[in-house]
């Protein structure tokens, strides 16, 4: 068991359990699987400058979601510190050039660590990805009306038309970032 | 809400979040290899993903499948007749997406695994969502 815990696990087994997110939500207690929610709801908690967006009871709508949402973050030091993969991820060999002609040459862990640490944020390149990286996951994602998971899984396997938009508009900048602008800022 | 239910929500986030950390679906490497089509990797995940959530709802609606209170489950429907805010705002989202190699899910889980920094790009996406919040009338949907 602890060796399986200690494994990455193949996509066709991972996949699944992450789909059965959907009904277990919603037997417990009707909820719709979607994870941005959460940054509007600490939006609301806040709710600096009184704007209508954010004019709603936080605690009626959001708490079992942002309960669920410490979940993930207890999941990810369980799954990601305490049974950690061993070995570095498994990536396509075109993958690992493409990026290593980006200038990226650690592949050890879940992330680059020449972009994901504190002192990244000293240089330029570092502020953009996480800096505006992050923001721009929030904004689209409200914009959408949600991301991977409110759209991507919940909406698509709801059969919901505005979803089917969603993935496409996730798609279209996300090409464009990888082929357009990422080089540009890694080199 | 009950001790209960937290303890409920708060165990089916532990299990997606640990899920997230051992098919890798939190990792920047494994959104770029998605973005590049080079693996089938993210796509079987989230197409399986799709899958059962598909065939669950189905059952849920056919049988009438009722939650553990015993209230019927039910899904509102996304509007569908904004075409722009999904496709444009789906832009931004994926754009953020590529760039930053992670979606709110693993940010919260790579926060998790000891990550702290990505307690910054968090933020970020807040100051995000409050933008949106307060810029909406004027954006296009």
């Amino acid at each position: 068991m602890i060796e399986f815990l200690s494994q990455p696990w193949p996509w066709y087994i991972g996949g699944p359990i992450i789909g059965l997110t959907v009904p277990l939500l919603l037997l417990a207690g009707g909820k719709v699987f979607g994870v941005s929610s959460n940054l509007r709801h600490v939006c609301a908690a806040c709710n600096i400058g009184n704007i209508e967006f954010f004019n709603y009871d936080w605690k009626e709508v959001g708490r079992w979601n942002l309960t669920f949402i410490t979940g993930a973050v207890l999941g990810g030091f369980l799954g990601g510190y305490v049974f950690a993969n061993p070995e570095p991820i498994a990536l396509a060999q075109s993958t690992i050039s493409d990026l290593q002609g980006l200038g990226i040459s650690d592949f050890s862990g879940y992330v680059p660590n020449e972009l994901f640490t504190w002192g990244s944020l000293g240089s330029v390149t570092g502020i953009i990805v996480l800096v505006l990286g992050g923001f721009l996951v929030g904004f689209g994602a409200r914009y959408a009306g949600g991301c991977t998971s409110g759209h991507a899984i919940s909406g698509t396997s709801n059969l919901q038309l505005a979803s089917y938009l969603a993935v496409i508009g996730f798609f279209i900048g996300g090409l464009i970032m990888t082929y357009l602008i990422y080089p540009i800022i890694l080199t | 809400m009950k001790f209960s239910d937290y303890l409920k929500y708060l165990s089916i986030g532990t299990i997606f979040g640990f899920v997230l950390m051992k098919t890798e679906v939190v990792s920047w490497f494994r959104i770029q290899e998605m973005f590049r089509f080079d693996s089938i990797h993210m796509y079987g995940i989230i197409g399986l993903a799709i899958l059962i959530g598909l065939i669950s709802i189905q059952i849920i609606k056919r049988f009438n499948v009722k939650d553990l209170e015993g209230k019927p489950i039910t899904i509102p429907p996304k509007d569908s007749s904004q075409v722009t805010r999904y496709v444009l705002g789906g832009t931004f989202f994926g754009l953020g997406w590529a760039l930053l190699g992670a979606c709110p899910g693993p940010m919260f889980a790579l926060l998790g695994s000891g990550i702290t920094v990505m307690i910054i790009p968090i933020l970020a996406g807040i100051a995000g969502t409050y933008t949106y919040g307060a810029f909406k009338d004027q954006l296009p949907h």
